[in-house]
């Protein structure tokens, strides 16, 4: 539905964004999110993209697989960590990760980081994905491996899935593997 | 910045159509906008374009999606089924703001 404006000759016409126009590069675009990591680090990158295609309106899937199942996991989702120890990117002596006591200080500083400017824990931001109508999966295998039943796991977690049923659920999804 | 006409209303708008002036912006353009992108403005939008305009008017900033839900009292779902597709952008376009920055 488009109202008309009321142009004259000499003024330019309303300018209407087209938020319901198909992208006709990707009709019907869908995002399937592999997670295959459980560091705090390493959570996020899928979360916050998964929360920005969903507000896009793009159709959104994730899997948790390997180590991802953490995320999901009631258990550990709440107490994911970060590790200075083989990561570069904090530009500190490598050593200083082996320390005692340093996994816990940098995973507490950067909660803190991810708290200020208010980015959700991995819980709410769960919650936050399935609200914005985002499907979660768990790995069959993961599951096995681990011992854990849809019980152990976050109850939006819609089942748990093979590998197999998670590519033919997502066809024609663009992919992204964390 | 282009100034169009909209329904009486003269407006400066970007290149995509959103408000660059949210001081142009009154209740009766509200529901002009929306109408534009096919929605009509019921009591719940409005709770949810006077917490974007407040929030605008504080920080100067477009709130998120996730600042609407957590500090606007208007849960996400509920977003999405008022703005159906992109809810922050056509919240932010309807409020007469610009789009939100933010990741989340």
């Amino acid at each position: 539905m488009t109202v008309h404006d009321t142009t004259t000759d000499r003024e330019a016409p309303a300018i209407v964004p087209q938020f319901d126009a198909v992208d006709e590069a990707a009709p019907g675009r869908k995002l399937a999110i592999i997670c295959s990591k459980g560091n705090l680090d390493m959570a996020y990158p899928g979360l916050i993209l998964a929360n920005a295609a969903l507000g896009e309106g793009v159709e959104t899937h994730l899997f948790f697989t390997f180590w991802g199942f953490d995320i999901i996991t009631k258990k550990t989702m709440g107490d994911l960590k970060f590790t200075m120890l083989g990561n570069t990117a904090t530009h500190m002596p490598q050593g200083l990760g082996g320390l005692p006591g340093m996994t816990a200080m940098a995973t507490s500083r950067m909660r803190r980081s991810i708290a200020d400017i208010d980015v959700p824990t991995v819980p709410e931001f769960l919650e936050q994905i399935v609200a914005s109508g985002g499907h979660l999966w768990a790995c069959r295998m993961s599951a096995d491996m681990n011992h854990l039943t849809t019980d152990d796991l976050y109850d939006d977690v819609e089942a748990i899935i093979s590998a197999s049923d998670f590519i033919e659920k997502t066809a024609g999804a663009q992919l992204l593997f964390i | 910045m282009p100034e169009t006409m909209l329904d009486g209303h003269r407006i400066h708008v970007d290149a995509e159509g959103f408000l660059t002036d949210p001081a142009e912006w009154d209740e009766e353009l509200a529901d002009v906008l929306a109408a534009q992108i096919g929605l009509t403005l019921t009591d719940a939008h409005w709770k949810a374009l006077h917490f974007l305009r407040a929030d605008f008017a504080q920080q100067g900033e477009t709130a998120t999606l996730r600042r609407v839900s957590t500090l606007g009292a208007i849960p996400v779902k509920e977003l999405f089924a008022l703005f159906p597709g992109k809810p922050a952008k056509k919240m932010a376009y309807v409020a007469g703001l610009p789009k939100p920055h933010g990741c989340v």
